[in-house]
């Protein structure tokens, strides 16, 4: 069973059809680079994976079953552009509330647990608007990370990260993968996406100009992939 | 039904807590009732008979007012930091958000209500105690009419820029039949008129009004936040 079957997906925004015709299957322990220039639809398709948003036409399953039943959004974590955390609440706070919204066991230990990990323990009783940028963002992944989710969706995720934040999302990322965990996500940082990723996918003016696995060429040189299937 | 329950009041729990640290609604409202009780009061002479005769509106029309500010944080706040992504993502269904939210505001809306009624009674020389307990479940019922409409359209304008100015326009023209109601029965009880026979048919408009709105609003909630 595929970790992810997106079939002829049709997204329209008015008359504008932002992404037209996707057709993406993706197997359990990938990781999936989705590639495209600013308004191709990366983020679009993304939110469409992570139930946020409905296709107008088209079908989109998790391990086999439809992207909005419960059973099948326990499976996804999501980063997306914002860091999805209250900034009136601890960081503990946080944490608990979506283990909490998740029914996991523990939830107080469960979040110190992750605060521990993406070196937040200090600050576990911080709020989170009295955060630096790089501590709200380490939270961020910790959040997205929490219920252990099977299938990982993250938009952009290398952007505005400060170093410790990176390296943190990088640790856990290699850690996912290796416990078989299925990865997707969208970047313009070529070079660190292709360096984790087992496949790619390129998106061109909302449609796939490219599916398959990483190859080498992408390796060596990275705009083959944009000038081979994009317009350039 | 359990697994709702929790997680609707998780998320209420939530919305309180983040409330009572940053006030914002909960003052906002209250210094609104507060001023516009104050100002009326000049306006109108309290020890007239004609206060009698409008007082549930008065009542009714300053805490629709001030409980348009409350709930139009209610969603709002969960666009800070794309929290409501995050929301919408985890198992918990539209209509649990929704609940949860709801409640929360209902609890927010009554605190303000009882807060601004003595001194309503103080600046208009009503006696709100005289009916207390009947005045209080029209309250409750009136209240989670304002709350339930109210929290529906908070989050169906969540993304829009005049939100502040549509909210209003959207909820107060479907409110009409609950604030008639509220306002005829509170008019009666503060006029020391106990429940009849004669004005029970607005306290059953009131519930009927609550339960088409609040199923309406868990069923519909989901295609409002996710489309």
């Amino acid at each position: 069973m595929n970790a992810l079957e997106i079939e002829d997906v049709w997204k329209y925004y008015g008359d504008f059809p932002a992404l037209r015709e996707i057709k993406l299957h993706v197997t359990p322990g990938s990781t999936v680079a989705l590639l495209g220039r600013n308004g191709a639809g990366k983020t679009t398709l993304l939110r469409i994976v992570a139930g946020l948003s409905k296709p107008s036409q088209g079908d989109v399953r998790i391990l086999g079953a439809d992207v909005r039943l419960e059973s099948s959004r326990r499976r996804i974590g999501v980063l997306g552009h914002g860091i999805s955390l209250y900034d009136e609440l601890s960081a503990t706070e946080n944490l608990m509330l979506f283990a909490r919204l998740y029914d996991l066991d523990n939830p107080r230990k469960r979040a110190h647990a992750w605060l521990e990990r993406t070196g937040l323990e200090r600050v576990r009783d911080g709020l989170v608007r009295e955060f630096s940028r790089g501590m709200r963002q380490r939270l961020a992944v910790a959040r997205a990370f929490l219920h252990e989710p099977e299938l990982l969706l993250f938009d952009e995720p290398f952007t505005a990260l400060d170093d410790r934040a990176i390296a943190v999302l990088q640790t856990l990322l290699s850690e996912a993968h290796s416990r078989g965990r299925t990865l997707i996500m969208s970047t313009h940082q070529l070079r660190e996406a292709l360096e984790l990723a087992t496949h790619v996918a390129l998106i061109h003016r909302g449609q796939i100009a490219y599916a398959g696995e990483r190859r080498q060429e992408m390796l060596d040189d990275a705009g083959w992939l944009y000038r081979t299937y994009g317009d350039n | 039904m359990a697994a709702f329950l929790r997680q609707s009041l998780i998320i209420a729990a939530k919305d309180l807590r983040s409330e009572l640290r940053t006030k914002e609604a909960l003052n906002a409202s209250l210094a609104f009732s507060m001023v516009i009780l104050v100002l009326f009061s000049f306006a109108f002479d309290p020890s007239s008979e004609q206060i009698q005769e409008f007082s549930g509106g008065l009542l009714w029309l300053v805490y629709s007012f001030a409980g348009a500010l409350a709930l139009n944080r209610s969603f709002a706040r969960e666009m800070q930091n794309d929290c409501l992504d995050a929301l919408i993502a985890s198992p918990a269904p539209a209509s649990a958000l929704f609940v949860g939210k709801a409640l929360a505001n209902y609890g927010l809306l009554l605190a303000v209500e009882l807060i601004s009624l003595p001194v309503f009674g103080i600046f208009y020389g009503v006696h709100w105690t005289q009916q207390f307990w009947p005045l209080l479940l029209v309250m409750l019922l009136a209240t989670w009419a304002l709350t339930t409409i109210g929290t529906m359209f908070s989050a169906l304008t969540v993304n829009l820029r005049l939100r502040e100015l549509m909210l209003p326009t959207l909820v107060y023209p479907l409110m009409v039949p609950a604030l008639m109601a509220a306002m005829t029965l509170t008019t009666d009880l503060l006029g020391g008129t106990p429940l009849n026979p004669e004005n029970m048919i607005w306290l059953r408009v009131l519930v009927a009004f609550d339960f088409i709105f609040t199923a309406l609003a868990v069923v519909f909630v989901d295609t409002v936040l996710v489309g």
